[in-house]
């Protein structure tokens, strides 16, 4: 039978606050333990949330970057349910009126756009962290990201493979990167996932059982938990059994999800309006103030890079990943106007050497300034692509530019045609073999020779010079 | 609609309360009157009215995002009962 994948993802963003969400607390990452938790985050008796106006700020400008609804009333309720890092034993969430329903986001599978819808996205706070380990029989709590806001981002089950997944969450996370409103550390948790994955035969209406993958903070474990989830309910399915609904964990180092509670003894959650919180009442004020502030969306400058720089659409997406790296090309595009070839280096040799070095373009000591003086170098002829990748490598280990490289090294290509001439004519008189073998017609006979006058100017000659000037000799 | 003993028991259960059969008996009859009084006020014709969240005409009052807090974990802890390398200490729980 065919079976068909059907994914839908909720997500947890941090939002990037100085304080709290309720409280006046900071959200620094990494302090001592429960130095960041103040009487109204441990839930003493007879406090009172107040809310942060940065926190409905983020959520509105995500709400207008993704085109959807803005409530203009929305409501806060009570998620009830016990567990220790949870201390007023409610988390307040919104439920059935959130700040942001509906909008969408266009992904990029393969060579197809398609456009995931949003259910809706809601303001909550975080709960604190448990600590099982160290402590004999008992668990530690801290309670410093208690009451650390979160904007939970609901999407349509719209997604048909893990890839697809995959792709709307990257998506995602370049966008709530890029206004700024989250600052993406996956590995502080500022970027979390739960997957809802079902199947259902092909050509089925209705969905299948779904299972919920909870708290994935890797875009691989992302993938992986849902490959090994399609693949487990098809054999499941197939064996003649019923997926039963569940919330599942996934386990990195088997590659295995395996089940934390089913419906049987499912939450129930009883959320109802918290009455210490009045109703969030968003003006058109509020929301204009907010659009003033909205930068270029990664879609829309994509576009443009395309339009004025004559940059391919691959590489406009990959230019429009971060915004530190779409800022870094344009100052380069600024300095030298050879979108195509800048494009190349960015997309290319700068990206690969960051992903070796595991380090973010922002502790990346190569300049854009040098790399368009590198890049100019190459447009001008001055360079050969071989002899720029040595200058690259003196420009990433040196805060010299490309000039002062060039000229220390005795990197500029020859494209003087006397002397070029000149290595020609050697080559010619060191390789009477090749050259009888070129002219009985074999093409290949060509490029030793070629490499050989490479090879005696030190890789400096123009090599398309050098085919030139072989050729005329040759013929 | 009324509740069943066996509906009272799982809403102890969400409540982390445990209960014996007397109990039971007793907040069944108490929830059961509570519903009575609910299905009293859903008799009432709602069509057209907006359901409220909260009584009074009034929003949601919003602070600027600044750190106003500073430590006082000595002090919130001092009435903890289990306390270790800054730590709130609770019996283990693992879900």
């Amino acid at each position: 039978m065919k079976w068909e994948v059907v994914i839908g993802l909720e997500v947890h963003t941090q939002l990037s606050t100085c304080s709290k969400i309720f409280s006046g607390s900071s959200t620094a990452f990494g302090a001592a333990p429960n130095t960041q938790a103040s009487a109204v985050d441990i839930a003493l008796p007879g406090v009172l949330p107040v809310m942060n106006r940065a926190a409905v700020e983020k959520a509105i400008c995500f709400g207008l970057a993704v085109d959807a609804h803005i409530n203009r009333t929305s409501v806060f309720a009570r998620k009830n349910y016990f567990y220790p890092d949870l201390p007023k034993g409610y988390q307040i969430s919104q439920f059935e009126l959130p700040i942001v329903e509906g909008g969408h986001i266009n992904i990029v599978v393969g060579d197809t756009v398609k456009t995931v819808q949003l259910t809706r996205a809601h303001l909550e706070e975080d709960a604190g962290k448990s600590l099982h380990e160290d402590f004999q029989g008992m668990t530690g709590i801290d309670l410093n990201r208690a009451g650390t806001p979160l904007l939970e981002i609901v999407s349509e089950p719209d997604m048909r493979s893990a890839a697809e997944a995959v792709a709307y969450a990257r998506a995602l996370y370049t966008l709530v990167t890029w206004l700024g409103m989250c600052d993406g550390n996956m590995q502080e948790g500022s970027f979390r996932v739960d997957a809802n994955v079902s199947v259902r035969p092909l050509g089925q209406a209705e969905l299948g059982t779904r299972r919920e993958i909870k708290n994935l903070n890797s875009f691989r474990f992302l993938e992986q938990a849902i490959n090994y989830e399609i693949q487990w309910q098809i054999d499941l399915l197939e064996d003649g059994g019923r997926v039963q609904q569940a919330t599942v964990l996934f386990d990195p180092d088997s590659g295995e999800t395996r089940v934390m509670r089913t419906k049987e003894d499912a939450h129930d959650y009883r959320y109802f309006p918290d009455p210490d919180l009045l109703p969030l009442v968003i003006t058109e004020a509020d929301i204009d103030a907010v659009r003033a502030t909205l930068p270029e969306l990664p879609a829309a400058m994509a576009v443009r890079f395309a339009e004025t720089y004559g940059v391919s659409a691959y590489d406009a997406g990959l230019l429009t990943q971060s915004l530190a790296l779409a800022q870094y090309f344009e100052a380069a595009v600024a300095l030298c106007p050879q979108g195509k070839l800048l494009a190349n280096w960015v997309n290319g040799e700068l990206a690969a050497r960051l992903n070796r070095e595991d380090r973010a373009l922002a502790a990346c000591s190569l300049s854009a300034a040098r790399l368009a003086g590198l890049v100019a170098r190459i447009a001008d002829g001055t360079l050969s692509s071989k002899l720029a990748k040595q200058v690259f490598d003196a420009l990433w280990d040196s805060d010299l530019d490309a000039d002062a490289i060039i000229e220390r090294d005795g990197l500029k290509q020859v494209s003087d045609s006397g002397a070029i001439e000149k290595l020609v004519d050697e080559a010619i008189a060191a390789n009477p073999k090749a050259v009888e073998e070129f002219r009985a017609g074999k093409e290949k006979a060509l490029n030793a020779l070629a490499g050989q006058v490479m090879k005696a100017s030190k890789g400096k000659a123009n090599p398309a010079q050098v085919q030139d000037i072989l050729r005329q000799r040759l013929q | 609609m009324s509740l069943s003993t066996t509906d009272v028991s799982r809403i102890a259960g969400l409540a982390r309360l445990r209960m014996n059969e007397a109990e039971i008996i007793a907040a069944q009859g108490q929830l059961n009157g509570i519903f009575g009084l609910i299905e009293a006020m859903q008799a009432v014709d709602t069509q057209g009215v907006l359901p409220m969240a909260h009584p009074q005409e009034a929003s949601l009052r919003l602070r600027p995002d600044a750190v106003t807090e500073t430590d006082r974990r000595a002090a919130y802890q001092a009435v903890a009962p289990a306390v270790e390398k800054g730590l709130y200490l609770v019996p283990k729980v693992i879900e």
